[in-house]
């Protein structure tokens, strides 16, 4: 089983208004296809860590290996084109442009990429809609969709380069019972059927729960 | 391929906004056009001012003054010529005003390739008899058809034809002034008196009316050949030679070039008129900085704008950044509106520029002093519209820098964490 993302005696500091140590020399790494969650009390650093992992937060000691290459921490144009092409995100919450359509939403990080013409970038884009069941949205403009199938198209758009890893922050915080299940498997059935890699942020017990890995936090360090 | 998304991102964006697109775009339109009119207007005004005197004027005149003689005799002498000669009483040496070898240097002038023509001029002082009245007024000897072409003399003609000096002898064209004083129209004869005394009468076939009233009051044409005939001097007899070069701004040059050649005088057209040429300058820099005082103006409207865009784009610019835009995609699209609501404004501000100009064109200015003139002056020069869009780009890509600057520099993190 290879790595996929390797994390080396992280350390974080917030400076203002006071100096706290808010990540505490974290370890750890994730396999390919393995589904993790991370969990823990808010205020415990999760959100903090995930964006040290998605390379958006680059102040921080120690390293950080995204398939087993080293990612420096001021190089901004070759951050954003790791986080473009190895890296979904699905956020709290939805995030989508509201100028386009869901179908463009989807293509746009895959045009960004530029690895397919925009007629395969589009098939692909359709493909990832029909995964996820909601084809029929694609023409549909972003702020005309209700929240969960607004997260799914996140999650569309977070597939749409078949990045390394997907992070997620607390993707169904927002969302009721029923949407948070359909996320839920979702996520479960693309970590079963593409082997995808997962890492969740979640304060849910009994989302954690069903995932394979659950790596919890406590005042900026992991409990074994 | 990458620019491309980026472009469309940034229609996206723009349409999503489209009121206050339309809004910033108004601002450089309405600058580009008033630009355009402001300097259009300008610029024919200044050339209609400079026409009343530059067209007319030689670049160079080549004539004899009245001066002292610089070579006076004590020089020639040996003995004296390494002291320093002081000369008391010493009189100007004015009884020859013909230019010496007249023929030979105008054949030589016309060789020249920097000269786009010469006109010979012979300027006679003479009195007008009008019963017991006698008004003073001089007469010019000139070739109509030369005159004409080099200096514009038909444009001031308002009743009569120029070429009727030629064709009729002893003919002439009087000022509308002096027309006016001695009660003559055309067909009538006029009386006019020498200095040296002798009287000649002389066919009216025309008047003309310069802009400038005084001349109008004292000026009057007749022929080289008729001039020469009241004065009573051989046909070479030439008092100055006008000529008009190809390039004004070589005209000091040449002016001294000839001064050294053919041993007279000569005068430059920039000395000569001097004052004009500050004045037009002053007004172009007039317009010119009003004119870029509005569209710096509408730069900052768009700055406004596209500041506010940010804000409200935030999680837009977020996302983009957190799904592998970088800060110089998201700035490079920033700078697209920017430029686009430039080009657009400026392009619509161009097009109504020469609309306002051409309405301008067709009002009435009618002057007593201008009667070539029927509506306000306009000067088309394309080399407006180029500085017009030019100028409207610069600005609204400097207006779009600073904000798109800022956007490129917003934290995802901050944003997305915000929440």
């Amino acid at each position: 089983m290879s790595t996929i993302l390797e994390a080396k005696n992280i350390n974080k500091f917030f400076h203002d208004p006071i100096r706290i140590q808010v990540l505490e020399n974290l370890s750890f790494s994730i396999n390919k296809g393995e589904f993790v969650s991370l969990t823990g009390k808010s205020g415990c650093g999760k959100s903090t860590l995930l964006y040290v992992l998605s390379t958006m937060d680059t102040d921080y000691d120690g390293s950080l290996l995204i398939d087993g290459e080293e990612m420096p921490k001021s190089n901004e144009p070759f951050l954003a084109k790791i986080r473009n092409e190895k890296i979904g995100f699905v956020f709290q919450f939805h995030y989508l442009l509201n100028e386009f359509n869901v179908l463009e939403n989807v293509m746009l990080p895959g045009l960004k990429l530029g690895k397919y013409s925009s007629a395969e970038v589009k098939h692909r884009a359709m493909e990832k809609l029909k995964i996820l069941g909601i084809e029929h949205l694609a023409y549909k403009q972003a702020n005309r969709i209700s929240g969960g199938e607004k997260q799914r198209v996140a999650i569309a758009r977070a597939l749409i380069n078949d990045p390394h890893i997907i992070m997620g922050d607390e993707p169904t915080g927002n969302l009721d019972k029923k949407n948070s299940d359909l996320v839920f498997d979702m996520f479960k059935q693309l970590c079963e059927t593409l082997n995808q890699t997962l890492l969740i942020v979640t304060h849910d017990p009994s989302f954690a729960a069903r995932t394979h890995r659950i790596i919890q936090m406590e005042d900026g360090k992991i409990i074994p | 391929m990458s620019n491309k998304l980026l472009i469309s991102i940034a229609k996206a964006l723009l349409l999503a906004r489209w009121r206050q697109t339309l809004v910033a775009a108004f601002g450089v339109t309405f600058s580009i056009t008033m630009f355009i009119t402001l300097l259009s207007f300008m610029s024919g005004l200044n050339d209609l001012l400079d026409g009343l005197i530059l067209n007319r004027t030689a670049h160079v005149r080549i004539y004899n003054d009245i001066k002292p003689n610089a070579d006076q005799p004590i020089n020639k002498n040996v003995q004296y010529a390494k002291g320093h000669n002081f000369i008391g009483s010493i009189k100007s040496d004015g009884n020859r005003m013909a230019i010496y070898n007249s023929v030979a240097i105008m054949n030589a002038i016309q060789k020249d390739t920097r000269v786009l023509g010469l006109s010979p001029k012979i300027t006679a002082q003479v009195f007008f008899n009008d019963g017991s009245v006698d008004i003073t007024g001089s007469i010019f000897g000139i070739n109509p058809t030369e005159e004409t072409k080099l200096f514009h003399f038909d444009e001031y003609i308002t009743t009569g034809n120029s070429a009727d000096l030629t064709k009729i002898n002893n003919s002439i064209i009087l000022g509308k002034g002096l027309a006016d004083k001695l009660l003559v129209q055309i067909g009538d004869i006029v009386q006019i008196t020498t200095s040296k005394g002798d009287r000649f009468p002389l066919k009216v076939v025309g008047t003309f009316q310069s802009g400038i009233k005084d001349f109008d009051n004292v000026q009057s044409y007749a022929s080289l050949n008729t001039v020469q005939k009241i004065l009573s001097v051989p046909n070479d007899y030439i008092t100055s030679i006008q000529v008009k070069l190809n390039d004004i701004r070589q005209a000091p040059a040449v002016a001294k070039e000839y001064q050294q050649l053919y041993q007279t005088d000569a005068e430059d057209i920039q000395t000569a008129n001097s004052q004009f040429e500050t004045g037009s300058s002053i007004r172009t820099l007039i317009s010119y900085s009003v004119g870029v005082t509005l569209l710096i103006v509408a730069g900052f409207g768009i700055y406004n704008i596209l500041n506010m865009m940010i804000f409200e784009k935030m999680d837009s610019i977020a996302i983009l950044k957190a799904t592998g835009f970088s800060g110089t995609d998201v700035k490079k699209i920033f700078i697209y509106i920017a430029v686009s609501i430039g080009v657009f404004g400026g392009l619509i501000g161009l097009l109504l520029g020469f609309g306002l100009s051409a309405l301008i064109d067709q009002i009435p200015f009618n002057t007593v002093s201008l009667p070539t003139i029927q509506t306000y002056p306009i000067n088309y020069n394309p080399k407006f519209y180029m500085i017009g869009i030019v100028f409207s780009f610069i600005t609204t890509y400097f207006a779009g820098w600073f904000p798109a600057r800022k956007a490129s520099k917003i934290d995802p993190v901050v944003i997305i964490r915000g929440k």
